[in-house]
């Protein structure tokens, strides 16, 4: 059956050392799990946190809340407002728009320009932000009715009005659910595998859950409901690709009961590694496609599962499997302590 | 492995064909749907609000209020339980302060008595605990508290009543496509597809048709024109078209439409005009009967949403529990009149706590985008399993094209909404169906390499590909069921294309994969294994 040229991604047998490098990866992985979470505190480096908890007013509690929603660019969802989606088929005069939304309500009013696709050519879009959901039915009343002043032909497509304390549920709910998924994860693992599995693989999603918050922090994406649902998809997707590893090494610690654990751990990632990366180029090529194909809404789910992607299958090689190394564990009767020269692998 | 058991094949192919006659629908036009012979399932995939386009409001009952009308009924049953015992106990200061409703005794001594009273009142209907607390006051104060469990109880009735009013009010033809839902204690849902203003929908939920009966309180024409009122009354206008002038009136209703158990128009046998008949319940009634009788000769206003219908003299007391409401009623306007009656009246104020309105244009914009992105999500992963694996990737392809008839009929059956983020549920499940056969074909390389030949090679592949297959999916359906719990719409919509997708990535990797290769091997009796 030589009709097709396999491309092979890779050699195969390979035999890369992850373990010599788990250092320098946790090295890596600490200082990247710092700087999110020093951006989660300081609205990605651009706010002084202590400024803001002393300025702000009531509990120490609401004031530390009061740093924290600088954190991130929270979308309507979480933030609660109006928001509101304009088309018009010529370019929309930003300007014009926050003049004419200042009229229609008092305080906070806010605008941006937004690519509706095919970007830079007709329709345009135009996105404006109301801090309040106060007579949202006058102001988009009186927003219809004047829109032609600022261009011509101008419509709303869309509405989003979120009250505030709903804000708040959803926001508590995202937080729960993650917390929820994490946990379920550990004792899932601990349940199928070891305790010490179980650790690695929670540590593993803690470090891919604040990484690909950090990236949302720091370049100010839009943080909204539907980045907490791929979030969790992250979570499952880098679950998987653990447990894929686990695996492995769970069997290859029944099969060679003598090598040392690191030699196991390189092991068995290089034994999965080619799966790892053809499932991960699937899942990349189509999610790239999904970025620039699936429209304006979709376009943050993508950010956040590409980079999640790229994240959850580093964090399966480099912090799962090699925290394993940390904690030990428990091998067979005759394993105890690794010891001699390791069986070749047959 | 190599020889697959004939149940699986035949499960298989059942299987695949149930899933094209399910999925068919979603690629017919309307016309062609209808023409299809009974038998077959009409049902396409449910769009979610932000793909077909229309307006989701979240409605909140106002427990507050509602608080306060319970309270207000509280107070009046202690004091009429009060006046009704015997020796009569005598009270004062019946009324609601915060969250109590209250009532002062004149004579302290006669707390006893008094508690004795007004026990039956803390009783819950349908039996068990207590649903009022009483405090009682050294000064003969007695206060009434609603306890949390009842306030929860009662809010969610009213939301549930609500339900039933709104739908009505909003789709009395029971033909619009509105899924009005309960969420939570106190929270409803409407989602109305095609609606791109929601202020006609929130107007129509807004037309409270409060029927209400109040007391008129006569002021001389003086004092009306100086704006003079007496306490605890308000000025009324006339109900546009029906009313013919002001009143002074009791701010407080003597009872309200709750009572009405139905209103209809019918024409008065001695002067021929146009009426609105009306039932009371037997509350209703008792109530009725008593304010007849008590203010026979005074007037009582019959308002709705605190405009005058009508304000007749009580002649006698009237105590069947029918009467008639007489206006300038038109035949038209008596029959829309009692439309709203029946509709009856929310049983508390909802407030709008979140609205979303997508237009249908761009509903439509984010289905081709998303039909485009996974198309094209489906042609890199075919393109990739070629590559990687040859014939076996054909055989992969074969097992996705199987998966998304399946993941497409699963939808349309077990009614799942298919919403934006679900489409990339969708996406996503594409790229990761060929998850499992990577890890089988990979194992098969694997063993290959040990020297294996290729029938145990396969054989090998599949077995221990299984246990990896499973952990590794559970971990991803666990995490769908937690959307599941927590996903509000569009987030929900993507917890089901995912663990649908999981579900049928499994079965058509694992079993759709093994039988083509099985045929395939027993066709081509290779010498080695071709990936």
């Amino acid at each position: 059956m030589g009709w097709w040229p396999l491309i092979r991604l890779l050699p195969k047998k390979t035999n890369f050392t992850y373990v010599k490098f788990a250092a320098f990866a946790a090295f890596l992985s600490i200082a990247a799990v710092s700087a999110s979470l020093v951006s989660m505190f300081t609205g990605g480096f651009r706010t002084n946190p202590i400024e803001i908890f002393q300025q702000a007013a009531g509990t120490p509690l609401a004031r530390f809340g009061a740093v924290m929603e600088r954190g991130f660019n929270l979308g309507i969802d979480f933030r609660g407002g109006t928001s509101i989606l304009i088309e018009a088929p010529q370019p929309i005069d930003l300007g014009d728009l926050r003049t004419l939304g200042g009229r229609l309500q008092d305080g906070g009013v806010e605008v941006q320009g937004t690519t509706c696709r095919p970007a830079d050519s007709p329709p345009y879009c135009a996105i404006i932000n109301f801090e309040s959901t106060e007579g949202v039915a006058d102001t988009v009343e009186a927003l219809r009715r004047e829109l032609p002043q600022v261009a011509e032909g101008a419509r709303v497509l869309n509405v989003d009005a979120v009250s505030g304390r709903v804000s708040e549920e959803l926001f508590a709910g995202g937080l729960i659910a993650l917390g929820l998924a994490i946990l379920l994860m550990l004792i899932y693992i601990w349940f199928r595998f070891e305790w010490q599995f179980g650790l690695g693989g929670v540590m593993a999603l803690f470090h891919d859950v604040i990484l690909t918050l950090g990236v949302f922090s720091i370049f100010r994406l839009e943080f909204n409901l539907t980045i907490v649902a791929a979030l969790l998809t992250i979570i499952g997707y880098s679950m998987n690709d653990t447990v894929v590893v686990f695996d492995r090494l769970r069997e290859n610690l029944r099969k060679y009961k003598r090598m040392p654990l690191g030699e196991l751990v390189d092991l068995s990632l290089n034994e999965t590694l080619s799966r790892t990366i053809i499932t991960g180029c699937t899942a990349l090529f189509a999610l790239i496609g999904l970025y620039y194909f699936g429209g304006e809404s979709l376009e943050g789910f993508a950010i956040a599962m590409i980079f999640g992607i790229i994240i959850g299958t580093y964090s399966s090689l480099y912090v799962a499997a090699p925290a394993i190394l940390i904690w030990g564990v428990k091998r067979g009767r005759e394993g105890g302590e690794a010891r001699g020269a390791p069986q070749p692998a047959r | 492995m190599l020889n697959v058991a004939r149940w699986r094949v035949v499960l298989v192919a059942v299987v695949t064909i149930l899933g094209v006659i399910f999925a068919l629908p979603n690629f017919l036009t309307e016309q062609q749907r209808t023409a299809l012979p009974g038998f077959l399932p009409r049902a396409g995939i449910n769009l979610g609000l932000d793909l077909q386009g229309g307006s989701q409001l979240l409605l909140e009952v106002d427990v507050s209020t509602l608080q306060r009308q319970q309270l207000d009924n509280i107070a009046d049953q202690m004091a009429t339980a009060l006046r009704e015992a015997t020796p009569q106990i005598r009270y004062t200061g019946r009324g609601v302060v915060g969250d109590a409703g209250r009532v002062r005794l004149i004579d302290p001594t006669q707390m006893e008595a008094a508690r004795a009273a007004i026990r039956q009142i803390a009783l819950s209907p349908s039996g068990g605990n207590d649903i009022i607390t009483f405090t009682e006051g050294a000064d003969g104060l007695i206060e009434a508290r609603i306890t949390p469990v009842y306030l929860r109880e009662l809010s969610r009735q009213a939301a549930q009543q609500s339900i039933a009013v709104i739908e009505r009010r909003i789709n009395p033809t029971g033909t619009a496509e509105v899924s009005i839902q309960r969420q939570g204690d106190s929270r409803i849902v409407v989602q109305a597809p095609g609606v791109s203003d929601p202020e006609q929908l929130k107007e129509r939920i807004g037309q409270t048709a409060l029927m209400t009966f109040n007391m008129v309180r006569e002021v001389s024409p003086e004092e009306a024109a100086a704006g003079v009122i007496p306490p605890g009354a308000m000025v009324v206008q006339p109900y546009p078209g029906v009313g013919d002038r002001a009143d002074v009136v009791e701010r407080r209703p003597r009872f309200t439409g709750e009572r009405l158990v139905r209103a209809n128009p019918s024409t008065d046998p001695q002067t021929g005009e146009w009426v609105l008949a009306f039932q009371l319940d037997s509350e209703g009634a008792r109530i009725f009967c008593r304010i007849t009788r008590e203010h026979t000769g005074d007037r009582f206003a019959i308002l709705l949403d605190n405009q005058v219908l009508t304000a007749p003299t009580i002649n006698e007391p009237i105590c069947g529990g029918t009467g008639q409401i007489s206006g300038r009623f038109s035949a038209e306007s008596a029959r829309e009149l009692a439309v709203m009656l029946n509709a009856g009246a929310l049983p508390a104020p909802l407030t709008v706590i979140d609205e979303r309105t997508v237009s249908a244009s761009l509903g439509q914009d984010a289905i081709d985008s998303g039909v485009v992105a996974s198309a094209i999500a489906g042609l890199v992963t075919f393109v990739f399993m070629l590559l990687a694996y040859g014939t076996f990737g054909i055989f992969a392809c074969i097992a996705l094209v199987v998966n998304g008839v399946l993941i497409v009929a699963a939808m349309s059956t077990v009614g799942a909404v298919l919403t934006l983020p679900g489409i990339a549920g969708l996406i996503l499940t594409i790229a990761m169906a060929v998850d499992a056969n990577v890890l089988i074909y990979e194992r098969m390389r694997e063993e290959a390499a040990v020297g294996r030949g290729p029938a145990l090679a396969i054989d090998a592949g599949f077995n221990r590909a299984m246990i990896t297959i499973v952990d590794a999916n559970l971990t991803t359906i666990l995490a769908a069921l937690i959307l599941f719990q927590f996903g509000a719409g569009p987030v929900r919509g993507f917890a089901w294309t995912l663990s649908i997708g999981v579900v049928t990535s499994v079965f058509t990797a694992v079993l759709v994969t093994q039988i083509l290769i099985a045929w395939w091997f027993r066709i081509a009796r290779p010498k080695t294994l071709p990936i």
